[in-house]
């Protein structure tokens, strides 16, 4: 047994987990929804030990020099996506006590884990001298948890729109078992909050490390351009909440463009020459 | 009047917030190309972006100082009051009764808010009282934290931009630098010590990629040595508030082999007329009488590598010929080469019959590096990170801590006495209505106590 079997293996169980929430949905059986729940505790456990495999490992090959936290390439960093996202949809599942969300959630996680299993390069590779920071543990850390908490929100969103839409008709359908408007916008801000935070925590821990390894603290690369433009993107979001009440459907839609361009930041920027190493697919 | 002057500010948030957004986008792609080509690429002075920037500055500020001097008032007000009327709008009012003294009940419930919530006042109404507490009002201060930071980071850029500099320079190792390279320009710029490279060093993995660059680095003022450390990516050295930081590395060119002037070359010299072969031996600089009268040789200078066109020669001497009439003629002899001066179609073909290897006497094998090191100074640096910190703190507050006042109210109606409790909080309504659920839940409680 080893690390990339067991992630692979976890693959499937997201698959699962993502599955049995959209049949909880769709037959509205309560029964499914508790199962989905546990199965995505079980694939939460086995993403996390299976980066702790990894790291293990990490330190088995090139007589240890190898050795590193499992943040360090796209796999890698896929792999902790996978586990942020379903982490922070359990604690929401817990306060918030519904369970139709994972429909909508569980699939990103899977697509994280699935692309990251049969799209990426997945040897261990050393670290190359840049990367060799504590500060890159932080930064990956909160970036991603930053991540999770706006693919969350993005899927909260689209609950949102998808339920704004079809309301009025055709009431009882699946869609009843979905929760409230209010509840959703209310997830929505709170998930783009704790977003944001964590996105800032994000940006400055990687400006602390950049100052530290390079000198400066922002240099405009493209990978830092496009977080701010992110960041930006979320800051209009919460001042047209906050300063202008904007509510519903607006931001619901702010909250998906904010989503894309996290996306393009992860992923789209690698397509532009830079600093950042999870270019390498 | 005030609040149409408010939400015409508000109005330009948006696209302020969106605008800077786009420009980097679109002038990030096209100036990182430039910067491709060009390396001229220098965001933090580009004039457009640093007025850019000022705007925002200005706009944050004159919003923030407007909004702050109108909520001034209420984040600190000289008496703490409250409005009863806006507690019995609230969605989240809870109601139940109960029976007894209302003196009593004011006495329990003025201690109950004073212990959950805070410093409780209490109201006399006409036909009971009222109860009421609050908490962290100064948390409506946090957007300020939030927007003083923006200041702070812009602020500190500036200053940076101001009265930093950033540059580069490569020293090879045993040798020293007193000055940079300032960063997309050609100057110079003269450092206040003197930095020396004493030894550098790469390592690898068994992948090829590199592990570990390595320079020691010596300063020194006025020729003394000062400081000797190790630096490596990721940790540079500080001094004088100037940091040194490992960038790059590279090879230089090997040393010329010097070799020994007195050295013995021996020549080959091939007559084209007669078909006969002579042997001579000679020294660089020494003259050589060709044979069968056809002139004088002389050598004049080894080159160790030599390229020709577009061959390499390798080790190589140049010679001068001065034939017994005509011009004289440079010679190019390739050790490698034996047949190199056939092409010359002169009366005589000159090679030379030393082994290459003869010439490689003091040839310095070991390969030399210097060490790239980025070299800068910014004294905004501070103010960026005092900017960062409060950033953090300021998002906390304004997103997980709100401002909550809580109410009770209590009414006599006939022998009962209707208790209604609610809040107001500036955020967060979800979390307020579970919590004036958990109150009314121990209120009941506190009151059924007493009745025992
Ligand atoms: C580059 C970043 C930012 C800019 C340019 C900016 C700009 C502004 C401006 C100009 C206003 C004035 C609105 C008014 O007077 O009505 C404002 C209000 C506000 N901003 Fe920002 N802001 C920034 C970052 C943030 C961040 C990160 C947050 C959230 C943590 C935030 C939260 C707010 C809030 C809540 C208000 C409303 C204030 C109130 O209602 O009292 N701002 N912002």
């Amino acid at each position: 047994m080893n690390s990339s079997l067991l992630l692979s293996i976890v693959t499937f169980v997201y698959c699962l987990a993502a599955f049995l929430y959209i049949a909880a949905w769709v037959f509205k059986k309560k029964e499914l929804a508790v199962a989905a729940t546990w199965v995505t505790i079980a694939a939460l456990i086995g993403n996390v030990a299976g980066m702790g495999m990894r790291w293990h490992e990490s330190y088995q090959i090139g007589d240890g020099s190898y050795g590193h936290a499992p943040l360090s390439n796209l796999y890698e960093s896929l792999v902790f996506f996978a586990a942020t996202i379903a982490l922070i949809y359990l604690v929401v599942e817990y306060r918030y006590k519904n369970r139709t969300l994972g429909a909508f959630v569980m699939p990103i996680a899977f697509l994280c884990m699935a692309y990251a299993s049969f799209g990426t390069m997945n040897k261990i590779q050393p670290l190359i001298p840049a990367l060799k920071s504590n500060w890159l543990i932080a930064h990956v850390i909160t970036c991603f948890f930053g991540y999770a908490a706006f693919a969350i929100s993005f899927g909260v969103s689209l609950i949102f729109l998808f339920k704004d839409r079809f309301q009025d008709k055709n009431k009882d359908t699946g869609r009843s078992f979905l929760p409230s408007v209010a509840l959703l916008e209310e997830l929505t801000h709170q998930m783009v909050t704790f977003g944001f935070l964590f996105l800032t925590i994000g940006i400055i821990t990687g400006a602390v490390w950049a100052n530290s390894a390079w000198g400066s603290y922002w240099t405009w690369d493209p990978k830092e351009t496009w977080s701010l433009i992110t960041w930006f993107v979320y800051a209009s979001l919460l001042h047209a909440r906050f300063a202008r009440g904007w509510g519903g459907q607006r931001i619901a839609y702010l909250s998906i463009i904010g989503f894309m361009a996290v996306l393009f930041t992860y992923f789209g920027v690698n397509y532009l020459p830079g600093l950042h190493s999870y270019g390498s697919v | 009047m005030l609040s149409l002057a408010v939400t015409s500010i508000i109005g330009t948030i948006v696209p302020q917030n969106g605008n800077p957004a786009a420009y980097k986008q679109q002038y990030g792609e096209v100036f990182y190309n430039l910067f491709n080509r060009l390396g001229i690429f220098d965001m933090y002075h580009c004039w457009w972006f640093q007025v850019m920037l000022i705007m925002l500055t200005l706009n944050i500020t004159v919003c923030s100082i407007q909004r702050l001097s109108k909520t001034w008032k209420i984040i600190f007000p000289t008496q703490l009051s409250f409005n009863r009327s806006r507690f019995q709008k609230r969605a989240n009012r809870e109601e139940f009764q109960n029976q007894g003294a209302l003196e009593q009940l004011r006495k329990e419930y003025e201690s109950f808010l004073n212990q959950q919530i805070g410093h409780s006042i209490v109201e006399r109404t006409k036909k009971g009282f009222c109860v009421f507490a609050e908490k962290m009002r100064w948390t409506r201060l946090g957007v300020y934290f939030v927007h003083l930071s923006v200041i702070l980071l812009l602020l500190g850029g500036l200053i940076g931009s101001l009265f930093g500099f950033n540059g580069s320079v490569n020293i090879a190792e045993g040798e020293a630098a007193d000055a940079i390279w300032v960063r997309n320009s050609h100057e110079k710029r003269q450092l206040p010590f003197t930095i020396r490279c004493d030894d550098f060093d790469v390592s690898f993995y068994d992948t090829g990629a590199p592990r570990e660059f390595r320079s020691t680095l010596t300063l020194l003022e006025n020729g003394e040595p000062v400081l000797t450390e190790n630096i490596i990516v990721n940790d540079p050295l500080r001094y004088k508030g100037i940091n040194m930081f490992q960038a790059s590395y590279g090879q230089l060119p090997p040393e010329a082999p010097k070799i020994d002037p007195d050295m013995e070359v021996s020549l080959n010299l091939l007559s084209r007329e007669s078909g006969m072969q002579y042997q001579r031996k000679t020294k660089i600089g020494q003259v050589v009488e060709l044979p069968e009268g056809k002139g004088k040789f002389v050598i004049k200078e080894f080159q160790p590598s030599l390229e020709f066109g577009n061959m390499k020669l390798g080790e190589t001497f140049i010679g001068l010929l001065t034939p017994s009439q005509g011009e004289e003629t440079k010679v190019i002899l390739p050790v490698k080469y034996a047949r190199f001066d056939t092409m010359r179609k002169g009366a005589i073909v000159i090679s030379i019959t030393n082994d290459a290897e003869d010439f490689h006497a003091g040839h310095d094998h070991t390969v030399r590096y210097y060490t790239g090191l980025q070299v800068n100074s910014d004294p905004g640096v501070w103010v960026v990170y005092a900017g960062f910190l409060i950033m953090i703190i300021g998002c906390y507050i304004t997103f997980f801590m709100s401002h909550q006042q809580v109410c009770i109210e209590v009414i006599k109606s006939g022998k009962n006495n209707r208790v209604f409790i609610s809040g107001i909080t500036n955020k967060n309504k979800l979390s307020m209505q579970n919590k004036i659920k958990k109150l009314a839940q121990s209120l009941k409680h506190v009151s059924k106590q007493e009745e025992l």
